[in-house]
């Protein structure tokens, strides 16, 4: 991850300028991370760096997060944002649990296909028509919400077990269960996507200015078309991988995670007037954000203090505030002198 | 994406002619849609044209109206607020906690008005903090409000520890009067109606015919060059966050003055989205720098009628979710139309 991605860099001075820049600020929650696992290492000992405690019970649980948040990231450089996240999560998951009894391929299969359709249509309302990304995708979680509600007809889906879709959930590489290292190819792909090939440039010079890539020739429309259905897809495959891991399809779960996966994106250090921004800080934000609760459950496990679940709300809330405030100080500090270039 | 001329805030005459025409026509075209509704409604849903029929609608959209008019000004500045619905709840649990005990202040009539006020107070706060955030630490509406969306909820659950409060175990015998509110009638209508429809005259009449009203609208339309021509656009921001958070307490006191107890878990969810979509189907670009108070009263109703209409004639909830997320594209891509 040594390179930087930015848009409007001209000529070297700045780009070094930047690149140190943009260093910073992913530094700034890559160090808040090491500091809390080293916090966690030293208090909890072996129970908190045991292999299931890492795997299963950490990043397994994380997956889902870290997929919207992946593709929440693509969004979010190209300046836009995509509030269906969740909705089309919980219709996937519907979808999959619907399925399963066809065997994994369908399942999976079905629903992410489903994922990526939803995005298709956010990316050609908002590309075609020029419509905001904010009121397109409001709409969409509305209507994936109200699709899934009538998919499992208002009541949780069970999977089932016959057709081996489940196995998507028990499947362990050594440790390693088998979404945490599908959600890892997927970011290794996704990273040279943003980084390496002309689709990426496009995407993050879409973010920098629209105006000025349509004038250079950029395919702006169908860049956008393809960043939203990446994100359906997504989290069409978040849900896929909470209806295997949770063994039902629940209509009204998932409430919120597309404001997590927002959250995990910023707090990485990507910022939300597009342009600028990377795969790794994302899933920096999202272990971080995970790695914050892992390390209050245990706390109260150790009976320190007793937080009843009314806390965390505002302990995430204070969290955000702290680092997306931290964050904003460093960019600042760094970006001052090229304020009026921009 | 047309964004509106700079307004100037010297040129108040023709500001308001050149906006003038404009906003009628897009709210004209909502109107249409909601007269269409109505008249569906008036041929083929039975006990459609009854007082209960009406109250009982206008009540369910009463609030959303209220929070929708802090919303339209927040979006006529260029931003979001998120936090709405927490800051309902909030407002909702901090009034019981001076309905304990008639005397507990002195005369009652201190404890009623302190039931009221403080959690105005509180939520007016809250809407401080939301903009300071956005005005002295640079960051995003989105990210800015996220934080009281999150933490305030959490705020509300604690205060009253996570337990449903029912205001009729509550000792003071200020509860009725406290909950006229939400349940009084003054001449068959609802209190809230009325509420309601002050909020819209009064907001309507500040963003139109007021100065602050114009820097409003400047601050959407083009903050650097508001702020060339004299505009406080900080203080701007700061205010609208203000009002929101202001309107969102008041609609919390008059769900928990309905709903006769206060539910920290409940009371305001998906507030932003029922205020946000009624805003966007109403007329107001999310973009900033034009906005209309009658758009965002029509949008909700428009919004409201639907959801009736479809629940009347027995089309189950998730079916009725996806009619109304099509009509939300529908209204924005035909003011796209008009606009341009």
């Amino acid at each position: 991850m040594g390179s930087v991605f930015t848009a409007n860099a001209s000529t070297p001075r700045s780009l070094t300028r930047e690149r140190a820049i943009s260093a910073i600020q992913r530094q700034g929650a890559l160090i808040a991370l090491i500091l809390l696992a080293v916090f966690g290492v030293i208090r909890y000992g072996s129970n908190f760096y045991s292999p299931y405690n890492i795997f299963d019970a950490f990043l397994n649980n994380n997956t889902y997060y870290a997929l919207i948040a992946l593709g929440m990231t693509f969004v979010i450089i190209t300046g836009g944002i995509d509030l269906s996240v969740g909705s089309v999560a919980v219709l996937a998951a519907v979808t999959a649990a619907r399925l399963s009894g066809f065997g994994l391929v369908p399942a999976l299969g079905g629903a992410v296909l489903i994922g990526l359709a939803i995005g298709l249509i956010n990316g050609g309302l908002i590309a075609r028509f020029a419509l905001q990304p904010f009121v397109v995708t409001l709409a969409m979680l509305l209507f994936a919400r109200g699709a899934a509600l009538t998919l499992s007809d208002n009541a949780p889906v069970m999977v089932d077990f016959a057709g081996g879709f489940t196995q998507l959930g028990s499947i362990h590489l050594g440790p390693v269960p088998l979404p945490v290292i599908i959600t890892a190819v997927l970011y290794a792909i996704c990273a040279l996507l943003l980084n390496r090939t002309r689709f990426g440039r496009h995407v993050l010079a879409i973010g920098g200015n629209e105006e000025a890539a349509r004038l250079a020739g950029i395919p702006v429309g169908r860049s956008l078309v393809l960043v939203y259905a990446m994100s359906g897809a997504l989290a069409g495959l978040a849900g896929v991988f909470l209806a295997a891991l949770s063994f039902s399809g629940s209509p009204t779960g998932a409430i919120g995670w597309e404001l997590s996966a927002i959250a995990a994106v910023v707090v990485g250090g990507t910022l939300l007037t597009g342009g600028v921004g990377s795969v790794g800080s994302t899933l920096i934000g999202v272990l971080l954000l995970g790695l914050i609760f892992v390390i209050l459950n245990f706390e109260r496990g150790q009976g320190t203090f007793q937080l009843n679940s009314f806390w965390e709300n505002l302990i995430r809330g204070a969290f955000l505030l702290v680092v997306v405030i931290f964050q904003n100080r460093l960019a600042r500090r760094g970006a001052a002198p090229r304020r009026g270039a921009s | 994406m047309a964004t509106a001329p700079p307004a100037a805030p010297g040129a108040a005459t023709g500001l308001r002619s050149a906006f003038a025409l404009p906003d009628r026509v897009r709210a004209f075209s909502a109107l249409i849609a909601l007269a269409l509704i109505v008249l569906y409604n008036v041929f083929f849903t039975p006990n459609f044209l009854t007082l209960n029929t009406f109250n009982a609608n206008l009540t369910q959209v009463a609030t959303i109206i209220i929070v929708g008019v802090g919303m339209t000004f927040v979006i006529a500045t260029g931003g979001i607020d998120l936090s709405v619905g927490s800051l309902m709840a909030i407002a909702g649990t901090v009034a019981p906690l001076f309905l304990l005990d008639a005397n507990q202040f002195g005369p009652p009539w201190v404890g009623l008005a302190l039931a009221i006020i403080v959690p105005l107070l509180v939520t007016t706060l809250c809407g401080l903090f939301n903009g300071t955030l956005i005005t002295s630490f640079g960051l995003q509406p989105i990210i800015a409000t996220l934080v009281l969306f999150l933490g305030g909820r959490g705020i509300a659950q604690l205060i009253v520890n996570g337990e449903l409060r029912e205001f009729r175990n509550l000792g003071s015998p200020l509860v009725p009067s406290f909950e006229f509110i939400g349940l009084g009638q003054i001449a068959g209508v609802r209190f809230q109606i009325i509420i309601m429809v002050m909020v819209v005259v009064l907001a309507t009449w500040v963003l139109r015919a007021t100065t602050f009203g114009r820097y409003v609208l400047a601050t959407g339309g083009n903050p650097a060059a508001a702020r060339l021509a004299g505009v406080p656009v900080r203080r701007v921001i700061l205010a609208v966050y203000c009002i929101s958070g202001l309107l969102a307490g008041l609609a919390g006191l008059i769900v928990v003055a309905i709903n006769r107890s206060s539910d920290p878990h409940r009371v305001g969810e998906y507030m932003e989205l029922d205020a946000i979509a009624a805003v966007a189907v109403g007329g107001t670009p999310l973009s900033g720098g034009r906005a209309t108070i009658l758009g965002t009263l029509i949008g909700a109703l428009i919004i409201q009628l639907l959801r009736f209409t479809l629940i009347a004639h027995n089309i189950e909830d998730g079916i009725t979710r996806m009619a109304i997320a099509v009509a939300i594209v529908i209204a924005v891509l035909a003011q796209r139309q008009r606009a341009s």
